[in-house]
């Protein structure tokens, strides 16, 4: 492909970079390093060690053997990558034509179609399960709608398909941020370039804008398949026990945190997280993706033709209507009293709102703190590890990413247990507060769990930058702190956006660590009060009132970041 | 820069507000896994009562509690642990993390409900609530699907519910693995795995929680649900449309308070308990959304109208609820379970279907030969996997307590849960094929 594209003089081939000395890149390097091994690595390391020692303390792989004397585990294994596969399939045919149509085409409302879009990320897996059932479940609306026009019913949400249908609901925004973020990367000029050599319409696509974006849609394609490989919430609210996550989770919870059976199977998915990852980045290598033109021209909007408009917003109608069927579940059961077998509630209350202001105000401030401040430093250490990989020479250096990557794999419930276990008599610094009684260690948890997301749109942004614009900054005399300023990030901005994005987003709905390290209710963000409202058998609704405001909490925020990058990238243009 | 001040202040204040939370005095923590309309009702009269104490709660599923509680340091536990499963009070005194706290006490309720004892006989918890088990169904799917109410277990067993019942796992969930117990004990071995076998077959779903079945049957994603009475009982009267029974062969537990060891507010803490086994606190059960059954007598408190009476369902209740041969057998119950029905739904599932037309189809047009097929099928299909003999053998029994973390026995478990579910599913396979021929010679 990369050939193919440099015959035509579209792309400049790979160069080796330039190998950057000094002390700057080894301090960065020690300093992630550090806290790598310190938030992530060790802590897990604690747990996991269950897996390989025997009774007595002595190491033993006959865990591993007993393991795999067990088919139901086998069993489970193929249907975890038959649903990870077929769920990044399906979030492809969601997202692609979203992100194409709205970057490529003048369209009305792009903008609101690409926040609507991210929606989905913001609703924890189980509470969008939950709101799916209303609406495709067995009784769910669409269903005893069919049933009573029709007389029949369609079991979208039964077993492995309902597995597949709400996680490729659920992350195709991951496909959708990082391929609008690398088509608006791609050099308007090389668009013109096969335009004048004749490729048109989906030729165009197939062979030109589609591989030049390829490194931002397979950074989301990954982290699709490993979210899914490794998602619990979701088998579990459908009842699916025959997948490795709730399989590890059943046997950790159930039989006992003594069993070695359950951590095994973290160790598994771990190494097969990590493999899938790295076989992702096996694709990209060798090829080169960076353009050399910034700004000047970005891609060119093209007018729809009627025929295109109508079947275009169409296809958008009935894609967001699907994906915001959630949405709207949690949305009428927020306001309903009583919803039971029923297409539409009973009757309508405000009370739910009401209980949730008066008394869980509160989690909103503690979720924003805790989720900014983690992808925060998602963002940084991000950018910082994606340099370090792709622009200096550093022995080791793709093992920053390797060990920040192992992150997607861990359990949420095993790195806190791993805290709880690490820091059981650490106090924090200056006050005699217990670092486990505090907040840090929730927002810790979240940066560490949600570093591969903005990792992988970092390096997927840096792999788009051409080095002869830092090398041209380099040659008029930019210091390297200034080039990495000036120049680098800027350019990067669409891509860490779409990091710090999906780490805000999807740490802001994080549950499975939250349970376990909040130690109090005051310092309870909005995840752990929806899924304690939710717990309620006289009713969610407070828990669906929380659910909907923190999806328009969240929402808000990812529509201003948004406008925030289209803003930063009309003044690079204008400059 | 503006963005790096910014975030400094922001930790700045977070952590004052974290120090500041802590350095309150007398806060009781109380570990949970009881819904919050429960807790608040709980934490607003005692505060309102006792001025200087504040309650936190954290709630917390009961496994992940049992967790919490393990991983922590003394002195930075919790105070109280409050919840439904007897079993993870029991995890919690065997690792000396609970403390007797008997002045607690109410000295009104009665030592036993039925012949359970109300109190942990060593003394580690105490009872502060009861539950029975039962059926909760949802009226407006019976009457879409034409089914009738069930009144027995026995009754989910008809081929007419096929695809309507709800339960969760025993492994996940404490009060199932009671529910099943109850119904083990209550038809002895055999001829208790051959009905629950039978009731499974029927059945939409297995959950993870024991949350997810109430909540199925509130919503109308399944018609009927086994579940603990509060489930049913505060659902329908908090406007569902629900109802809730209690079959003859149930039993009335208790659900549980203790003290953690290590507290740091221990007698703030003991009032916090005794407040809830007191007059003012069982009171609180009758809230409609609550709906939980006191440990005291209603001569002392006052009942709604037509609220169950623990005692009348204790008396009704044909079992003699066994602790010890509950507590011997536990993991061979919830392990064979998963096996034979968690892991194999689809399998079970699609045996019973064969079997039930098998058995239409035979009744409407007789055959010998067709019946003996059918007996096999059903034999193949409702049988436990592990005979009474087995399940009372304590050898047998003993290997279930060894630790999972020798090798040699996780092997021998392993190999156990391995022949289980092959012979489940290779057993289902089989009746599914000979009921299809049964139907067959319906002729």
């Amino acid at each position: 492909m990369s050939a193919d594209l440099a015959a035509r003089g579209a792309v400049v081939p790979a160069r080796p970079s330039t190998a950057l000395s000094g002390i700057g890149p080894w301090i960065a390097f020690a300093l992630i390093g550090v806290f790598l091994l310190a938030f992530l690595i060790v802590p897990v390391c604690l747990v996991i060690y269950t897996a390989f020692v025997t009774e007595t303390g002595s190491l033993t792989f006959g865990h591993f053997a007993n393991f795999f004397g067990q088919t139901v585990f086998m069993e489970s294994f193929i249907n975890s990558v038959l649903v990870a596969l077929a769920s990044v399939f399906f979030a492809s045919v969601i997202a692609v034509p979203l992100a194409y149509l709205t970057v490529r085409f003048e369209f009305r409302g792009a903008l609101l179609i690409q926040t609507l879009g991210v929606l989905p990320l913001i609703m924890p897996p189980f509470v969008g399960a939950v709101a799916l059932q209303l609406i495709f479940g067995r009784s769910g609306s669409v269903n005893l709608l069919l049933d009573d026009w029709f007389g029949f019913t369609v079991p979208v949400m039964e077993g492995l398909t309902g597995v597949i249908f709400v996680e490729s609901i659920h992350y195709f925004p991951f496909i959708l941020l990082n391929l609008v973020a690398a088509m608006r990367n791609i050099d308007g000029a090389m668009e013109e370039s096969a335009l004048n050599l004749g490729a048109r319409g989906f030729r165009l696509f197939r062979r030109v804008i589609f591989p030049l974006a390829m490194p931002g849609y397979l950074a989301g394609a990954a982290l699709v398949f490993v979210k899914v490989f490794d998602d619990l919430g979701t088998p579990l609210v459908m009842g699916v026990t025959n997948m490795l996550a709730p399989q590890a989770y059943l046997r950790i919870t159930s039989v006992g945190l003594d069993d070695p059976l359950g951590y095994v199977i973290s160790v598994i998915m771990i190494v097969f997280s990590i493999v899938a990852l790295w076989m992702s980045a096996r694709l990209m290598k060798g090829k080169d993706y960076a353009t050399l033109q910034k700004g000047g021209s970005a891609l060119q909007k093209r007018r729809l033709s009627a025929w295109e408009a109508l079947l275009a917003y169409g296809w958008i109608t009935l894609v967001l209507l699907v994906v915001l069927a959630p949405h709207l579940g949690i949305l009428l059961m927020s306001f309903a009293k009583v919803w039971s077998f029923s297409v539409l509630p009973d009757s309508y209350t405000l009370e739910h709102y009401a209980t949730v202001f008066t008394d869980s105000g509160n989690m909103i401030g503690n979720t924003l703190l805790y989720c900014l401040l983690s992808a925060t430093i998602d963002v940084v250490i991000g950018t910082a590890i994606a340099y370090l990989i792709l622009r200096t020479r550093l022995p080791a250096r793709q093992w920053l990413d390797y060990m920040a990557s192992v992150a997607l794999a861990i359990p949420g419930l095993v790195l806190a247990i791993g805290y709880l276990r690490m820091f059981r008599d650490v106090t924090l610094p200056f006050t005699d507060t217990p670092v486990i009684a505090s907040w840090v260690l929730i927002m810790l948890a979240y940066a560490v769990r949600r570093l591969p997301y903005a990792l992988r749109s970092c390096m997927a942004a840096l792999q788009q930058v051409h080095i002869s614009l830092e090398e041209a900054a380099q040659s008029l005399g930019a210091g390297r702190m200034s080039v990495i300023r000036r120049v680098m990030v800027p350019l990067m901005a669409g891509g860490i956006m779409a990091g710090f994005v999906t780490s805000f987003i999807t740490a802001a709905v994080e549950l499975s660590a939250t349970i376990m390290l909040v130690s109090r209710e005051s310092q309870a963000p909005m995840s752990y009060g929806i899924y304690l409202y939710m717990q309620s058998v006289a009713g969610r609704g407070p828990g669906a009132a929380l659910g909907v405001l923190a999806v328009v909490v969240v929402g808000l925020g990812t529509y201003f970041s948004h406008r925030f990058v289209e803003r930063s990238r009309a003044t690079v243009q204008s400059v | 820069m503006q963005k790096r001040t910014w975030v400094a202040a922001a930790m700045a204040a977070g952590l004052a507000w974290g120090a500041a939370g802590a350095a309150g005095a007398a806060t009781v923590t109380v570990l949970t896994s009881f819904p919050k309309e429960l807790t608040s009702a709980y934490q607003k009269a005692f505060e309102a009562a006792n001025p200087g104490i504040k309650i936190e709660i954290l709630n917390k599923n009961t496994t992940a509690a049992v967790a919490y509680v393990r991983e922590l340091p003394e002195g930075q536990r919790p105070d109280v642990m409050w919840a439904s499963a007897p079993d993870a009070f029991e995890v919690l005194a065997r690792a000396k993390l609970l403390t007797p706290a008997p002045d607690t006490v109410n000295k009104n309720a009665p030592t036993k409900i039925g012949n359970f004892p109300l109190n942990d006989p060593e003394g580690m918890y105490y009872g502060q609530a009861l539950a029975g088990y039962g059926i909760m169904w949802n009226t407006r799917y019976l009457k879409a699907h034409k089914l009738e109410a069930p009144r027995e277990w026995s009754d989910l067993t008809k081929p007419e519910y096929f695809g309507h019942v709800a339960i969760s796992s025993p492994s996940r969930s404490g009060t199932t693995q009671l529910t099943v117990e109850t119904i083990l004990q209550g038809e002895g071995w055999d001829k208790g795995w051959t009905q629950l076998l039978e009731m499974m077959g029927n059945a939409a779903a297995v959950t993870d929680r024991s949350f997810a079945v109430p909540d199925g049957v509130n919503n109308g994603q399944y018609g009927l649900g086994i579940v603990i009475d509060f489930f049913g009982l505060a659902g329908k009267y908090s406007g569902f449309p629900v109802d809730f029974v209690y079959p003859s062969v149930t039993a009335v537990v208790p659900a549980n308070i203790a003290l953690i060891s290590g507290a740091k507010n221990a007698d703030e803490a003991k009032k916090f308990m005794a407040f809830t086994m007191s007059s003012a606190g069982q009171q609180l059960l009758f809230d409609p959304k609550i709906s939980r059954l006191p440990i005291l007598p209603y001569d002392t408190l006052k009942a709604p109208a037509g609220y169950p009476v623990p005692q009348e369902v204790a008396k009704r209740a044909k079992v003699h609820f066994d602790t010890n041969l509950a507590e011997s057998r536990y993991q061979v119950v919830i392990n064979l379970f998963d096996q034979m029905v968690t892991f194999r739904l689809k399998e079970l599932q699609a045996a019973t279907k064969a079997i039930q037309e098998a058995d239409k189809a035979l009744k409407a047009k007789p055959n010998a030969q067709g019946k003996d097929l059918l007996a096999q099928a059903r034999s193949l299909a409702y049988s436990p996997l592990v005979g009474e003999g087995n399940a009372k053998d304590p050898q047998f029994l003993e290997l279930f307590k060894k630790s999972r973390r020798d090798v040699a026995v996780s092997k021998e478990l392993t190999g156990m849960e391995q022949m289980w579910a092959d012979k489940a599913k290779s057993n289902y396979a089989k009746a599914q094929q000979l009921a299809q021929q049964a139907r067959g010679m319906a002729k």
